[in-house]
């Protein structure tokens, strides 16, 4: 029976020949992600419901990444990373990246994979709405609460429904200056934020194929902002080879029938895409980026699991080259990969550090999710006032950087930087063709 | 404990579309843990909290609990994060159920699996027949809940293959009483 993607592996996580949606199956788990925010409650749930003496199902599927308050002042925040320093500790977790030591990661999204936890086939839960990421490995990922952690931490297998899939074909070729970042903004505009509640979203065609590995990741990463489950696109060539780059843990790749039965298919010609914002408050608040070009911003902001790759900052650093931006610019790497990476990379013998500086912007911060989603009082980039905010983060809810006053608008790293340099949202063509 | 078969009466809070969970619990306060009871309580005291001004106080200044016993909401209540923190500080704050038109899906998940709040379903969007501070009565079995203030009734959608979920208390009883885990000793 022809099924999609997401329902072998679902099947297979299953013990089942075929799963169908809307069935309520208990799945094996490959991968359990946490952090700093959800972990310590994680961990909570299960030495509440397991005892203080049980230990995890399987100490080499549990990754605790921190990555959300680790440069604050907090106390609290400290205590949480200590928390998860002692279960790491007594459970003898082997894939617990340390902050303040040699282990430290950063952003848990961009880490996930770069240390092979991430493989085409398996099943990842994680204690974040953007565990949806690893989709675009061809994994099946989705985020899930403390008290479903604490069970998984337990058993390994967690009760879930089969969703839905809507399919999303995108053939033709992006113009210049339109990346991921618009691909995604532009369908979740045009289905809203819950257009894809409790469904599978599923990218493929030619131009999907054409995407780098960080620009799936952006793509599937933002599933959850229209609602979805998951967000997946099929293993190929450029897969296989990031992968077997990162771990030689062996997987078995799974891939749907082109005649699987979807819930709608949407196809895009995205030769027709334009670099674009999301207005405050929702990320469906589509808009392309020329027809605002009256907003005056206060910052820019370049960083988190959606837009702190190295693939942004490349982005970001080709437009910046030799020109200047006129507002207070955030940088801040995903991980510390990513770090490295803005030091070693160069566009015509520059390093990227030297074309953020040159450019005017603020130093580099640390790796960390940072003021993405707001955070302590001192976190870098926190929003205090009415700051009106250009980001190529994933959410600009009200209050999402620190401050209800603040406006942000979410964008590509290109379209970023293109309005760092003028001070109002513009579309990068303009400048990217003078 | 959680009961399909419950009456909830009490005061209503209503919110519209898209209350997404930073709305419900700034992020700021996420450096709370949950299982910790007095950080537990605090979370309540903070629920709603990133609701726009202009919203009456959901939970009044230097106190932990609401006095409201049930949220009504428009489209996609909870949308965003994956934070339990979100269903559990409406419980700690006292909140029993919530009723909106739709739910995202990770919020609605996590208020089943912890048994803090019922997220109920109504058939019809509920957000304009009820205002801030009327009295409902939800009754589960009937799948109904009823504005005491105007005495107009409206139907809700039976919870389906949840129910034996919220019937058991969240996903811990659930697994316990089918035989996935064994029982407490």
């Amino acid at each position: 029976m022809a099924a999609t993607i997401t329902e072998k592996i679902l099947a297979r996580a299953a013990g089942q020949e075929h799963v169908a949606p809307g069935d309520n199956i208990w799945i094996d788990v490959d991968i359990l992600l946490t952090h700093d925010v959800c972990g310590p409650g994680t961990i909570g749930v299960f030495k509440r419901e397991f005892g203080d003496d049980a230990r995890v199902w399987d100490a080499d599927k549990i990754a605790i990444i921190p990555d959300h308050y680790i440069y604050t002042a907090d106390t609290k925040a400290h205590r949480n990373i200590d928390t998860l320093r002692d279960f790491a500790r007594a459970q003898q977790l082997p894939y617990f990246y340390d902050p303040g030591t040699a282990s430290y990661k950063g952003v848990c999204h961009v880490a996930l994979p770069e240390a092979g936890h991430v493989r085409p086939g398996e099943v990842i839960l994680g204690t974040d709405s953007h565990t949806c990421t690893h989709g675009a490995l061809g994994a099946f990922a989705t985020g899930i609460g403390n008290t479903d952690a604490g069970f998984v931490m337990g058993t390994g297998k967690l009760l879930v429904k089969v969703p839905k899939t809507l399919r999303f074909v995108l053939d033709g070729e992006l113009p210049e200056g339109v990346v991921a970042k618009d691909i995604i903004l532009r369908i979740i505009g045009d289905i809203g934020v819950d257009g894809a509640t409790y469904c599978a979203m599923e990218f493929c065609g030619s131009a999907i194929d054409a995407l780098s590995i960080e620009e799936r990741m952006t793509i599937c990463n933002m599933a959850i902002e229209a609602g979805g489950k998951n967000g997946i696109i099929a293993p190929d060539e450029k897969t296989l080879a990031y992968i077997k780059s990162r771990t030689d843990r062996p997987f078995t790749p799974v891939y749907g029938d082109a005649d699987a039965a979807v819930e709608a298919e949407y196809r895009y010609d995205v030769s027709t895409f334009v670099p674009c914002v999301a207005e405050p408050h929702l990320p469906s608040r589509y808009v392309p980026a020329a027809e605002r070009e009256a907003v005056k911003l206060d910052r820019a902001y370049i960083g988190s699991c959606t837009g702190g790759k190295l693939t942004d900052f490349i982005m970001a650093a080709q437009f910046l080259k030799g020109r200047k931006v006129t507002i207070d610019t955030f940088l801040v790497p995903a991980t510390v990969e990513v770090a490295e990476g803005l030091i070693t990379e160069t566009i015509d013998g520059m390093s990227l550090v030297e074309i953020f500086a040159a450019a005017g912007c603020l130093d580099v911060a640390p790796p960390s999710c940072a003021a993405c989603l707001g955070g302590p009082e001192d976190t870098f980039g926190h929003a205090h006032g009415s700051e009106v905010v250009i980001s190529t983060t994933n959410r600009n809810f009200i209050g999402r950087m620190g401050s209800k006053q603040a406006s942000i608008y979410l964008a590509s790293p290109l379209t970023v930087a293109a309005s760092a340099v003028a001070g109002h949202i513009a579309d990068p063509r303009d400048l990217l063709s003078s | 404990m959680a009961s399909t078969s419950k009456i909830i009466k009490g005061s209503v809070y209503v919110v519209e579309d898209n209350i997404d969970t930073d709305q419900i619990i700034p992020a700021k306060f996420l450096n709370l843990v949950p299982t910790i009871p007095d950080e537990y309580a605090k979370l309540g005291s903070h629920a709603m909290a990133g609701l726009p001004e202009g919203h009456p106080a959901f939970v009044p200044e230097g106190t932990d609990k609401s006095p409201y016993a049930i949220m009504v909401a428009g489209r996609n209540f909870g949308c965003g994060s994956s934070r339990e923190h979100a269903p559990i500080c409406l419980g700690a704050a006292g909140i029993q159920a919530v009723v909106a038109e739709s739910y995202a899906r990770i919020f609605f998940r996590n208020a089943v699996a912890t048994g803090e709040v019922f997220p109920v379903e109504s058939k019809v969007r509920l957000c304009e027949a009820f205002k801030t501070g009327d009295v409902a009565e939800i009754d589960m079995a009937a799948n109904s809940i009823k504005n005491v203030t105007s005495g107009e009734s409206y139907e809700l959608i039976p919870p389906g293959a949840v129910a034996p979920v919220i019937e058991a208390g969240g996903i811990f009883g659930y697994a316990r009483e089918t035989g996935m885990i064994k029982q407490r000793d």
